[in-house]
């Protein structure tokens, strides 16, 4: 059972960076009537997203957050000796993108560097790794970089994902201290349900060919997409959730031997505000305590915890907060965390 | 028990001009789509502890199919 505890380690900083451009969700897309737009965008909650132009990548948003964060917090370069970079939607089939930041970054050449490749339940698996590594000692900061792009991933003619994604990069700082106590994560997988969130081609099973790049109808109801738009079955989706969140955050909680009550946020991964409003009645967990970010940002995957963070606790994190996140999807992979911070600093968000 | 599970699934798809019935075959209803299809699995979750994964509920035809399912599963 993965069920891990770290000691005295934790974040001191974040920051994120969105795209200037903004979408209005209700106005998206022509390939649907208005009526069936204003009913999946209600009852979704997402009003608006941000959306780079075609030469910005997951590295670029990471990177303006991370530049931001390191100087409003007056950071030395030569003490991050750690850099994770955390996405699905890296710059390069090859070399990983932390080593090309290590260098952007301005970062020494003793830096430890790779890429974590997961969906929306990386953030927490991340800070895992990070804690874990931080807890041996051998590094004095690390930087957790979280980027998506997920509006190149899916297909606006298919409304079982176009009005859902939106992209977006974070930076955190991760240091040791003794003000942070213990930390608890409980990390998760099923590969049997590979099949619910997925991008079919492009990588070495299909290889990408014209035939994979070419738009097909998918299902009766006309949806368009190519074999390298990623698809979503929804419903099975939502199943898994409700399934598979719930108890994990409730083990998380045994384990850390902490009750619903002693937790002072919930952020969970901004899938969409109905399945989210729903876990939140399920689990009988106070509302006010729920911070919520998907009515501006969509779903960003990874990016949707931390961005929740730095947009909706700014100023709510002064003192010593213990902080529960939950990160669920594509894989299926599954991951919850309790961790506290301690007069975190969060940067005003940055717009690029 | 079975008036209660009509009501509260004709709630759910927000059906308000007229009564549905356990023969009725629900994928026919004009209210039926992807988005009503989640508020079903909701309510039936919350009304019943019970989890229809989809695969399950596509073999599914009638609303007393449905019915049925959950009663067996509980």
């Amino acid at each position: 059972m993965a069920l891990l505890q770290f000691n005295n380690v934790g974040i001191t900083g974040m920051s994120a960076a969105v795209p200037k451009n903004v979408v209005d969700n209700y106005n998206y897309t022509e390939h649907f009537d208005k009526e069936s737009v204003k009913e999946i965008v209600d009852k979704v909650g997402i009003k608006e997203r941000r959306f780079t132009d075609s030469d910005t990548c997951s590295s670029d948003l990471c990177f303006a957050a991370a530049e931001k964060l390191i100087s409003d917090m007056n950071i030395d370069k030569e003490e991050i000796d750690l850099l994770v970079f955390v996405s699905q939607t890296p710059d390069y089939r090859m070399p990983a993108t932390s080593v090309i930041l290590q260098d952007r970054l301005g970062l020494s050449k003793n830096t430890a560097a790779f890429d974590l490749n997961l969906g929306c339940s990386a953030f927490v698996y991340g800070l895992s790794v990070v804690y874990g590594l931080m807890q041996t000692g051998g590094f004095r900061k690390a930087l957790l970089l979280d980027g998506e792009t997920r509006s190149k991933v899916y297909s606006p003619k298919d409304r079982k994902t176009a009005f859902l994604f939106g992209d977006g990069g974070i930076a955190a700082i991760i240091e040791k201290d003794e003000k942070f106590g213990p930390s608890y994560f409980s990390l998760n997988s099923d590969g049997s349900k590979e099949s619910y969130i997925k991008i079919d081609a492009g990588g070495y099973r299909n290889p990408s060919t014209p035939e994979t790049l070419t738009e097909k109808v998918v299902d009766e109801h006309g949806n368009v997409r190519t074999d390298e738009h990623g698809y979503m079955k929804g419903a099975d989706v939502f199943n898994f959730v409700l399934l598979e969140i719930p108890g994990d955050i409730k083990k998380t909680l045994e384990y850390s031997g902490s009750d619903k009550a002693d937790i002072d946020y919930f952020v969970f991964h901004q899938a969409n505000s109905y399945m989210n409003g729903y876990l939140v009645k399920k689990m009988k967990i106070d509302p006010d305590k729920v911070p919520t970010s998907i009515e501006h940002f969509g779903n960003t995957s990874s990016v949707s915890i931390p961005l929740t963070i730095v947009s909706q606790l700014k100023d709510k994190l002064e003192g010593r907060k213990k902080i529960l996140l939950t990160g669920f999807g594509v894989g299926m992979s599954w991951a919850t965390s309790i961790i506290n911070v301690n007069d975190c600093y969060i940067s005003d968000l940055v717009e690029i | 028990m079975e008036q209660k599970f009509l009501d509260q699934l004709k709630e759910t798809l927000e059906i308000e001009d007229r009564d549905i019935a356990l023969t009725d075959t629900f994928r026919d209803y004009d209210e039926w789509d992807s988005l009503a299809l989640l508020s079903v699995i909701a309510m039936i979750d919350e009304e019943y502890d019970v989890v229809i994964e989809s695969n399950n509920l596509q073999k599914l035809q009638t609303v007393g199919d449905i019915y049925n399912y959950v009663t067996s599963q509980k």
